[in-house]
């Protein structure tokens, strides 16, 4: 059993009770809320006669269902827009504070609370979203939940949870030019796979994780749910820190100081016991690139598609289900696959260094002929702060549409999707078949900067042989 | 007769017992995505979305998917491989699942927030070895009609041929469902002082 690490630490500040089924009532510091997994918890809510038990204690935006061409109200999706409308009387019935379009602070619910230095360390975290596991960045517990479970939080601030184990994962050395935190954690789930975090906290820790500036470290804990665990995070440091001051939501002067003396105690001690330990060498990893029809389905861009032999016993069938979906041939290389449609975006990679990572590849050159390339910013913020550099027009002038904030082609809950049997290259979180919004779409997951590459190339290529050449 | 089964009714009060036929989905890795894409999740109830369970599946086998075939309408078991309901934490995919008719799953291993969101719901997901589920699955393709009894206090699967499975049900869980409480807002709301002296304690609630 774990013991004197950053779970065990949080865990224990926020337990409220042991429950009769044997599960612990657990405190939940900050509650985030968006227009898909809400409406039911809130009519829940009004069925039980109950209020919210700590409105403050809830921040709401929008960003799933959002168009990203045009936000003009009323949507052209008449249910897109009674979601907002919902969301909209829900916030305004029960007092809870809505970061909405246009206020300069909306934005997909994992860019904005970072931004807004919502997400502190040593919270607990919920939101009805999986990729809630991103706030662990900041050394938070955070974790996605079900309607239910966003009803029990509205109605008590609390969760009826039981205790994960946790997994050290540590990686030595240092990402090579063109490698990104993408990339260091699709190859984690490719090692560790997509069931084996299930049970397991994941704790990021080691020489190249300390070395990631804060978006990356959001990039990582993303996508722990991708590898099974429900959350993962990493101890907060002087880089977290330094990300946070000065924030709307962040304190400031002497209550400052405390936070940080509270927030440094809250890390993993040298003495801290984990339930289990895996080491990763940051230096082997290449830029990577998903084949198949889950995230843990990936191999270096340099590399072929995995053959049934080189195929784990157990993985065999779905590598085969997965040949026949994306129509690939096993042995055949990755690198030169053509692709239809090119998304930079999502919660997993649109934050303001993603584009410019992207940004980066494609300054002074041209999306390929036919190809359909698009840039979706995470929030109104990383907006502004992309068009103050100039990227917007960058992005413009290389052949991308430029787009407002939502999250877009990810999950094809707005009008953003793929059709028919497209191959899109995503920087977003998720292969599954149909994920993208058409039945047979193909998905090809991999960094902001590889899209950008496979957007200017029309296939799939290296994107270290386009930062090591100028246009 | 347990409440769980007083069709069509959803899952209500103690649970100790799910009896009916089984579908079985065969696959690892089987997401929340397949369960129930994401363009259905335009809704601000959940009414509705069992009959667009496995949506896309099972279009694309035009009638052939087990959730469409005939003998199987009315089935109240779900037979499943390893990491099922992995992905999004959207409960749109159990409540497809319950509204469809299904009250009890029972697979190799669960994505976790798809087990959390079954137990909300009052369905028990039942774990088994490799082995043991591809026997099961095996003989209910081969014999889909029987009717099984899932019992929760033995863990146990009774299928009319007579054969028998043991199965896991987690304690926690089970008690919750044994005893009604598998709904946690009564219980939550429960210890409200507790609850407001651990707010109390943490310095981010109080400004540092």
């Amino acid at each position: 059993m774990s013991a004197g690490t950053l779970y065990d630490k949080v865990w224990d500040l926020h337990r409220v009770a042991q429950l009769p089924g044997g599960s612990t009532q657990l405190f939940i510091g900050l509650h985030l809320i968006h227009e898909v997994t809400s409406p039911q918890a809130f009519a829940a809510l009004k069925d039980l006669g109950l209020p919210v038990r700590l409105p403050e204690r809830t921040v709401a935006t929008v960003d799933h269902i959002v168009p990203t061409t045009s936000q003009a109200r009323p949507f052209a999706d008449p249910l897109a827009e009674e979601m907002l409308a919902t969301l909209e009387r829900n916030c305004s019935d029960y007092g809870i504070l809505l970061h909405g379009l246009g206020s300069g602070r909306q934005g997909i619910v994992h860019v904005i609370a970072p931004e807004l230095g919502l997400t502190q360390p040593g919270m607990t975290i919920a939101c009805g979203d999986s990729h809630t596991s991103t706030h662990g960045a900041f050394g938070a517990i955070a974790f996605g939940i079900g309607t239910s479970q966003v009803r029990d939080v509205l109605a008590s601030q609390s969760l009826s949870m039981g205790k994960l184990k946790v997994r050290r994962i540590w990686v030595e050395g240092q990402l090579q030019t063109g490698v990104y935190a993408k990339d260091l954690v699709l190859h984690i789930i490719r090692v560790l796979g997509v069931k084996g975090g299930v049970g397991y906290a994941y704790e990021f820790a080691g020489p190249a994780i300390d070395a990631l500036a804060m978006e990356e470290r959001m990039t990582l804990c993303n996508m722990a749910i991708e590898g099974g665990a429900r959350c993962g995070y990493v101890n907060p440091d002087a880089v977290t820190f330094a990300y946070l001051q000065g924030r709307p939501y962040v304190p400031i002067s002497e209550a400052w100081e405390r936070a940080v003396a509270w927030w440094r105690g809250l890390a993993s001690g040298a003495d801290a016991v984990f339930d289990d330990e895996v080491s990763f060498d940051a230096a082997a990893i290449a830029p990577t690139v998903t084949w198949g029809i889950t995230p843990g389905q990936g191999i270096g861009v340099d590399e072929m598609v995995p053959t049934l032999e080189q195929t784990d016993p157990d993985e065999r069938p779905l590598a085969q289900e997965a040949y026949r979906y994306m129509d690939l041939q096993p042995g055949t290389p990755i690198a030169g696959l053509a692709v239809d449609v090119c998304f930079i975006g999502s919660c997993t990679n649109g934050r303001l260094s993603d584009l410019q990572a992207a940004a980066a590849v494609a300054k002074g050159r041209h999306v390929a002929p036919g190809i359909k390339a698009f840039v979706v910013p995470g929030s109104e913020q990383v907006a502004a702060a992309a068009a103050a550099e100039g990227l917007d027009q960058l992005f413009k002038n290389a052949g991308f549409e430029w787009r407002e904030p939502g999250c877009s082609m990810c999950l094809a809950m707005n009008p953003d999707r793929l059709e028919g049997r497209q191959i899109s290259a995503s920087s977003s979180n998720r292969n599954f078949k149909g994920r993208q919004g058409s039945a047979s779409g193909r998905t090809l997951l991999m960094s902001p900067a590889m899209v950008a590459a496979a957007a200017i190339a029309g296939k799939v290529c290296d994107v270290r042989h386009m930062i090591n050449t100028t246009p | 007769m347990t409440a769980a089964m007083t069709a069509p009714g959803f899952p209500l009060g103690p649970i100790s017992a799910v009896s009916g036929r089984a579908i079985v989905i065969a696959g690892d890795d089987i997401d929340t995505d397949r369960i129930i894409p994401a363009r259905f999740l335009k809704c601000v109830t959940f009414d509705g979305l069992g009959e667009k369970v496995f949506s896309d599946d099972r279009a694309e086998l035009s009638g052939e998917h087990p959730f469409d075939r005939a003998e199987l309408q009315g089935a109240s078991v779900l037979v499943v491989n390893r990491n099922f309901g992995c992905g999004s934490s959207r409960e749109h995919a159990p409540q497809a699942l319950m509204r469809w008719g299904i009250r009890a799953v029972v697979g190799e291993s669960f994505a976790e927030i798809f087990y959390g969101n079954c137990l909300a719901l009052g369905i028990p997901c039942f774990t088994a070895s490799h082995a043991n589920v591809l026997s099961l699955q095996e003989e209910l393709t081969a014999y889909p009609n029987q009717d099984l009894s899932l019992s929760l206090a033995t863990a146990t699967l009774k299928a009319s041929r007579g054969q028998v499975w043991q199965l896991e049900l987690q304690a926690g869980p089970r008690l919750m469902l044994e005893s009604g409480q598998w709904d946690a807002t009564s219980q939550l709301l429960a210890q409200d002082a507790e609850l407001a002296r651990t707010a109390a304690s943490l310095p981010y609630i109080n400004g540092f």
